[in-house]
């Protein structure tokens, strides 16, 4: 079984947010870039489909140069290759899943795996986008997944508001992984070490092809406003019991 | 970019998920870190030195040192990551080919714990030739008698790399010679006349006094040549100050880390207490005698791993780096103020635990008479 998994690096959700007036884009010198949480449950799974079934995973990956660490460590939990298309524009949702869907088309694959948003932007298109431009069937939001080789069917649950809903289709198809679908596991040192010496094939986006003008336009990026410093009540518990009520229902307006 | 950025990365993520209440409740119940040992075993890191052929990963010191660091840098304690990843180096580097293939492949695997290393005595600590344990052939065995302390770790191992005299004093030309490396199978040996008596210490170190009352231990664990032990152990030494520069220094990194934080978010006198310079330069100096050790650990294993030899290099950087922590954990417990005793911030744990290397496994003094005779060619001091 071929399985391609679909990695995006990210800033580490940890970062200090940093923005120049007129910016729209974060400041990204000095920031920590680790492989998006999402996709480490969806790196897991492939290896663990893997595990049971045989074939490869390989790892896609799109963005600038520094993107080849996320590949690296992607590859030292113990994905077999990666596909890094290298690109330093700024592309939207539209442009990357026609690119990943190019080389997805070229490499050939019977299941294709991904996070199901990136934490930088949380826009979640780019696993959806990737199955319509390839026609496929996909689900998205797992938690549970099992494959069926032998038939070449897939029954996942996927996760809804206070529900959850279980969902049959067939492979190939593209899966999207929310947090619970497993634990991944960390790279051991000896795959560590031969992660250095795996192939990483990289192809620059203009060679693909495909159409990179962007249809979203960042216009304004603006940090949230900062909060208001806290209140503190004092005087008796009944008193400020009763302010409270007050500002809740006047002031915040939550009651 | 760090050439073991992402060897760092893997071991800072195995040890995310020991976090510092993993270690603060270790150390509050005395207990050993089993679990991460199981999880530094599993991932492969702790037979990072052992050769490929019997089933580690055949990495340098370089890395086995950066593997250490990032242990102690996440705030926790790697003396038993240590001393499963090292202690094999005598047997690796004189044991025979035999004695390789009973016992590498299943210390590579964990499946065989030697942590436990056992040199110092109550009548010869840092004069290690003057130790009195006797390791006698009576035709069939050697036959252990003598006492040792401070062994780390015997409770929770299942063989002592054991120095002994087997040929005495007064019959040998130089007082080095007559001194025997053993394999002893801890589990036989408490059958048969060792006796272990733990000793607590300021920190959360399994450390133990041990009395041996005729233990006998096979002709097969010999390690090497009868009488030459004492060589063995100091052709491994520079390659342990390297890996202790490492713990050092990621003890070092640590406290900067949680001091820095500390004093950007602590506000008194309604400013952080990062931004007086009385805060910020003892954190500035020691970060900097930080990254000096470092240089000199980074040379001492470079140079070690090209079998170049490394010796001022390593203690330099022993020296350096252990000094170079201390000064950063009294600069961190300084910048917490008061919360810097309480447990719950794991300064003052990490401040015990570091003091320990400026005396073990071998004391500052001791370090400063190598530069001073071997270095700097003035009379020897001791
Ligand atoms: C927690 C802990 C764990 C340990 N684990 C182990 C272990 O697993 N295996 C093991 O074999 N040992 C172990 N040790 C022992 C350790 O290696 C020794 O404590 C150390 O080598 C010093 O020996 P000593 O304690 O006898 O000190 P001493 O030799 O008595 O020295 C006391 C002080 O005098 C100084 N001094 C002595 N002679 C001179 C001189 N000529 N010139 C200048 N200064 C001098 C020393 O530097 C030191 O500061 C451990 C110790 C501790 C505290």
């Amino acid at each position: 079984m071929k399985i391609l998994v679909l990695v995006k690096q990210v800033p580490d959700t940890a970062t200090k947010i940093r923005l120049n007036p007129g910016d729209t884009a974060i400041q990204t010198d000095g920031i920590k870039w680790v492989i998006n949480p999402y996709d480490e449950f969806a790196i897991e799974e492939c290896l663990r489909l893997k595990e049971k079934a045989g074939g490869e995973v390989v790892v896609l990956s799109l963005g600038p140069s520094r993107v080849e660490e996320a590949i690296r460590q992607a590859l030292a939990m113990g994905a077999d290759r990666a596909i890094h298309v290298m690109t330093d524009a700024v592309i939207d949702s539209q442009v990357a899943a026609r690119a990943l869907a190019k080389v997805a088309q070229e490499e050939g694959y019977d299941l294709i795996v991904t996070g199901k948003q990136a934490v930088d932007d949380d826009q979640a298109q780019v696993g959806a986008l990737v199955a319509v431009e390839l026609g496929l069937p996909q689900v998205t939001v797992v938690i549970e997944l099992n494959v069926d080789v032998e038939s070449r069917r897939i029954r996942a649950e996927r996760e809804l508001e206070g529900a959850s809903e279980i969902v049959e289709l067939p492979m190939p198809a593209v899966i999207t992984a929310q947090r619970g679908l497993n634990e991944p596991r960390y790279p051991t040192l000896p795959n560590i070490m031969k992660a250095k010496k795996k192939e990483v094939k990289s192809v620059p986006l203009d060679s693909l092809g495909v159409d990179t003008t962007p249809w979203v336009r960042v216009e304004e990026l603006t940090l949230p406003p900062e909060r208001p410093a806290a209140k503190i009540l004092t005087g008796e518990p009944e008193e400020a019991a009763k302010e409270l009520a007050r500002l809740l229902h006047e002031e915040a307006k939550v009651i | 970019m760090d050439a073991f950025a992402a060897l760092r990365e893997g071991v800072r993520q195995l040890c995310q998920r020991f976090p510092a209440s993993y270690w603060r409740d270790c150390d509050r119940d005395r207990a050993y870190p089993e679990a991460f040992l199981s999880a530094m075993t599993e991932a492969g890191y702790l037979a990072a030195l052992i050769p490929e052929r019997y089933g580690g990963v055949g990495l340098g010191v370089m890395e086995a040192s950066v593997i250490l660091e990032e242990v102690n840098r996440s705030g926790g304690n790697a003396a038993q990551c240590h001393a499963q990843m090292y202690t094999m180096g005598t047997l690796l580097r004189h044991g025979s080919e035999e004695q390789k293939q009973r016992w590498l492949p299943d210390i590579a695997a964990g499946r065989l714990r030697l942590q436990a290393f056992g040199v110092t005595e109550p009548g010869a600590g840092s004069d290690t030739t003057h130790l009195e344990t006797t390791a006698v052939w009576d035709g069939d065995h050697y036959r252990v008698t003598g006492q040792k302390i401070f062994i780390s770790r015997v409770q929770h191992s299942d063989y002592l790399l054991l120095l002994a005299r087997t040929t005495p004093i007064d019959q040998v030309t130089r007082r080095s010679d007559g001194l025997s490396v053993f394999m002893v199978d801890l589990r036989e040996a408490l059958q048969d006349g060792l006796f272990v008596q733990p000793i607590e210490t300021m920190m959360n170190h399994e450390t133990n006094a041990l009395f041996f009352d005729g233990v006998s231990v096979p002709r097969e664990n010999l390690i090497g040549e009868e009488g030459q032990g004492f060589s063995y152990i100091l052709d491994g030494m520079n390659a342990e100050r390297i890996l202790i520069a490492g713990e050092c220094l990621g003890d070092g990194y640590f406290f900067i880390d949680r001091a820095t934080a500390y004093a950007r978010e602590r506000v008194v006198f309604n400013r952080p207490i990062g931004q007086n310079q009385g805060i910020q330069f003892p954190l500035a100096r020691a970060y900097a005698h930080l990254r000096a050790a470092d240089l000199m650990r980074t040379q001492a294993a470079e140079r070690f791993d090209q079998g170049e030899p490394s010796g001022e290099e390593a203690n330099l950087a022993k020296l350096l780096a252990s000094e170079a922590s201390w000064e950063a954990a009294n600069a961190a417990i300084q910048t917490h103020g008061g919360y810097g005793f309480a447990v719950d911030y794991d300064i003052e744990r990490k401040f015990r635990e570091t003091r320990l290397f400026q005396v073990a496994p071998v004391s500052t003094n001791l370090i400063l008479a190598y530069i001073g005779e071997h270095v700097l060619d003035l009379p020897r001091s001791y």
